[in-house]
């Protein structure tokens, strides 16, 4: 039976509710009406004279090769950003639990790198990485591989990735360690008199009973792939070579303050809203189902 | 009392009131920072020191997209400067929003001050002028671009570091031998789209776009896939496939590789000295831009790049006088002079060059020159007065795209150039539209 706390009246819900509702509205649902509105606009970028252009800047941008070609782009990033900096936080996260001694060592060690900045990130592994004054390019280039992201798209998408996962592994490694150790002992325990080894108990045990962290991480990490990556791509590559990393938020700031193309900058967010709001649609229609509580 | 006594004293008491008043503030939002920002700085503080009436006060916002930027929001807020800088690409945008500037011939009759316009350089001062001859913007930095080559890595290579540099066949003879001696790195570039397409087209006397660049007109079409834009860059890409040619990045990345001496030739603004001069361990010289034998007309002059200062509308007649007085104090000869040699960006008067030539600079720093004779040779044609493109930044960024595709080789240079023609008239139709 569900427990349902009742207000008697109006009053007192609608005062609770207010400031949330407030904040929504005005950082929101005022700033994304804004950017439906302009979407129908081309204004010139000083705000002096604005056209009404309907539908316009839609159907410029949907008969764009080079943005059509930006949601493949997106898609890949995103899924591999994700995929990447989970897998190895979750990794680790196992590897922690089972430590007994320096287990607070390690830990502080391996949550360091979330201080870091998204655009400090990008600047190091920029440096580290750069054709030719970078560390990394020179023992590369020792071992006979020359590395070149500026004219490399497969190079230039695999250093953008592993410079947005990398300070995103120690999120997902305290989140998982914390999932982790959550997990009964005893349970695990018991199965492991029962006989099942580290595999079996990972997947019938350890795994299920992880779901609702793996999910939470899952949507958090799409979104920060989404969005908080811009920072990484402006230092490494600029959405460059070919716009190889070109990402759907990238696009909207390289058009709206580069170009200073707004009405296809506003359309172009109004776009992502909807990708966004249906991905996550997608996660708790679909995945929800298989997370266990 | 007589009239002359009270006058007198009416023009005391206004002195005297102006001086215990706050003095007018002019703000100047720029995009040097490091060395050329402190120079930016003693400039402001050279004017402010000269007279009493006004403060131009310096403020550093980022590099040039984001200074734009900050002035352009500023705008929409009504917070703007008095003054902005605007690098050469954004010009178009500048000039097209007619009710966001104060044009710079403007101020200046307004001013009372005693300016002619025909003390500048044609070459710097047409890119920021009108078809028929008003000056809108008050150029500042501008730098065109030149051959840096290594001596000592010619000179290891066998050739001779005084041999001639002026053609790219000759050139092309140089990038073989280097290559041949097992150089690894023979060419580079920086801002190959400014170099190796704008200012290509220039010294060779061939459009960039139709409608004289897009001086005559905002209908104007990308031309830049002409023959020998496409002989270049298939030349390019060629020398970069085998080797001769290596791409560092789109913005000036090669020159670290040049000044740490990696890199036997590099085609870089003339505006690159102060850099080269101050790390370079080698000894170095400075040639023209180099140009194809072949192509007849050639060469022609070279363009621009850099900034210019542009007058933002909105603001009284007393900041506007202040502006004028600091624009024309910034014009003199002395200020731009020191500007030349300290920066490496041409002087931007007639004067400036003269004087500096009678201090001795030319002779003493061998090749600081060629810059100023490189653009004032031939006078301008309607191909070489310069580029006035709409969204001009984001073309730039699709040609960088379209040019890595022939460095890498994924295309060849008609495939790449085409597609850049294309790409880059879709947003000037945007940018047509939106300023209609």
């Amino acid at each position: 039976m569900e427990k349902r706390v009742t207000f008697k009246g109006w009053t007192l819900p609608l005062c609770l509710l207010l400031p949330q509702v407030a904040i929504t509205a005005v950082f929101f649902f005022y700033p994304a009406g804004q950017a439906v509105y302009q979407s129908l606009f081309i204004p010139d970028p000083f705000g002096l004279k604005s056209q009404f252009v309907g539908l316009g800047n839609f159907n410029y941008l949907l008969n764009d090769p080079y943005y059509r070609a930006s949601f493949a782009t997106t898609a890949v990033f995103s899924g591999l950003v994700t995929v990447v900096s989970m897998g190895i936080a979750l990794y680790l996260a196992i590897l922690a639990d089972r430590l007994i001694k320096g287990a607070g060592t390690y830990r502080t060690l391996l949550i360091w790198p979330y201080a870091v900045a998204p655009a400090v990130a990008g600047v190091l592994w920029m440096f580290m990485f750069n054709t030719r004054v970078g560390v990394v390019t020179w023992y590369l280039g020792l071992l006979g591989y020359d590395w070149n992201h500026v004219l490399n798209e497969g190079e230039a998408m695999g250093l953008v990735v592993a410079a947005s996962s990398w300070g995103r592994v120690s999120y997902n490694f305290l989140f998982f360690l914390a999932g982790l150790q959550a997990i009964p002992k005893s349970v695990i325990e018991a199965a492991a008199i029962d006989g099942a080894r580290f595999w079996t108990r990972f997947r019938t045990i350890v795994w299920p009973l992880l779901s609702p962290t793996t999910f939470f991480l899952l949507v958090v990490n799409v979104v920060y792939a989404f969005f908080e990556t811009f920072g990484v791509i402006h230092t490494i590559t600029s959405g460059g070579p070919q716009q190889a990393t070109t990402i759907l938020v990238y696009k909207v700031f390289s058009d709206g303050f580069v170009g200073q193309d707004l009405g296809s900058s506003a359309a172009q967010s109004v776009i992502l809203l909807v990708v966004v709001g249906l991905l996550t649609v997608i996660q708790f229609k679909f995945i929800e189902r298989r997370v266990h509580y | 009392m007589t009239l002359k006594t009270l006058l007198g004293a009416a023009v005391s008491t206004l002195a005297l009131t102006t001086g215990a008043w706050a003095q007018t503030e002019i703000q100047w939002w720029h995009a040097h920072s490091g060395r050329l920002g402190e120079l930016v700085d003693e400039i402001a503080s050279g004017f402010n020191a000269s007279q009493g009436d006004y403060v131009v006060t310096p403020s550093h916002k980022g590099n040039y997209s984001e200074t734009l930027n900050a002035g352009i929001a500023a705008f929409r807020a009504g917070e703007q400067p008095q003054l902005l800088q605007v690098f050469e690409v954004g010009t178009a945008t500048m000039m097209a929003a007619g009710g966001a500037i104060k044009p710079v011939y403007e101020l200046m009759e307004a001013s009372g001050i005693d300016w002619d316009p025909d003390a500048y350089i044609g070459a710097v001062k047409g890119y920021y002028t009108t078809a028929d001859g008003r000056m809108l913007s008050m150029p500042f930095n501008s730098s065109t671009p030149v051959l840096w080559v290594n001596r000592d890595a010619l000179a290891a290579a066998g050739l001779d570091p005084d041999m001639d540099l002026s053609t790219w066949e000759q050139v092309e003879t140089a990038l073989d031998a280097l290559k041949a001696a097992g150089h690894a790195c023979p060419l580079t570039t920086a801002w190959q789209s400014w170099i190796h397409l704008e200012n290509l087209s220039a010294y060779h006397n061939v459009p960039f776009a139709t409608q004289e660049n897009g001086f005559a007109g905002l209908d104007t079409e990308l031309t830049l896939n002409g023959p020998v834009q496409v002989k270049h860059i298939q030349a390019m890409g060629d020398w970069a496939r085998d080797g001769k040619f290596i791409y560092n990045g789109r913005r000036n990345e090669g020159g670290a590789s040049f000044r740490a001496g990696e890199c036997a030739m590099f085609t870089e603004s003339s505006a690159g000295y102060a850099g080269i001069k101050s790390e370079a361990a080698f000894d170095f010289g400075v040639r023209p831009l180099p140009y194809w034998a072949e192509v007849a007309g050639a060469p022609q002059n070279t363009i621009i790049g850099g900034a210019s200062l542009w007058v933002m509308a909105g603001h009284d007649d007393a900041e506007y006088a202040g502006t004028a007085a600091f624009l024309n104090y910034l014009s003199s000869p002395e200020v731009q002079a020191k500007w030349h040699q300290d920066t490496g960006y041409l002087p931007i008067t007639k004067a400036a060059g003269e004087l500096t030539r009678e201090q001795g600079f030319y002779d003493a720093n061998p090749g600081t020159d060629i810059a100023v004779i490189q653009m004032t040779a031939n006078e301008p044609t309607a191909n070489s007065k310069g580029l006035r493109l709409g969204s001009f930044d984001q073309i730039r960024g699709i040609i960088d795209e379209e040019l890595e595709a022939v460095w890498a080789g994924d295309k060849d240079a008609q495939a790449a150039l085409d597609s850049a023609v294309e790409r880059g008239n879709q947003l000037l139709r945007r940018f047509e539209q939106a300023n209609q």
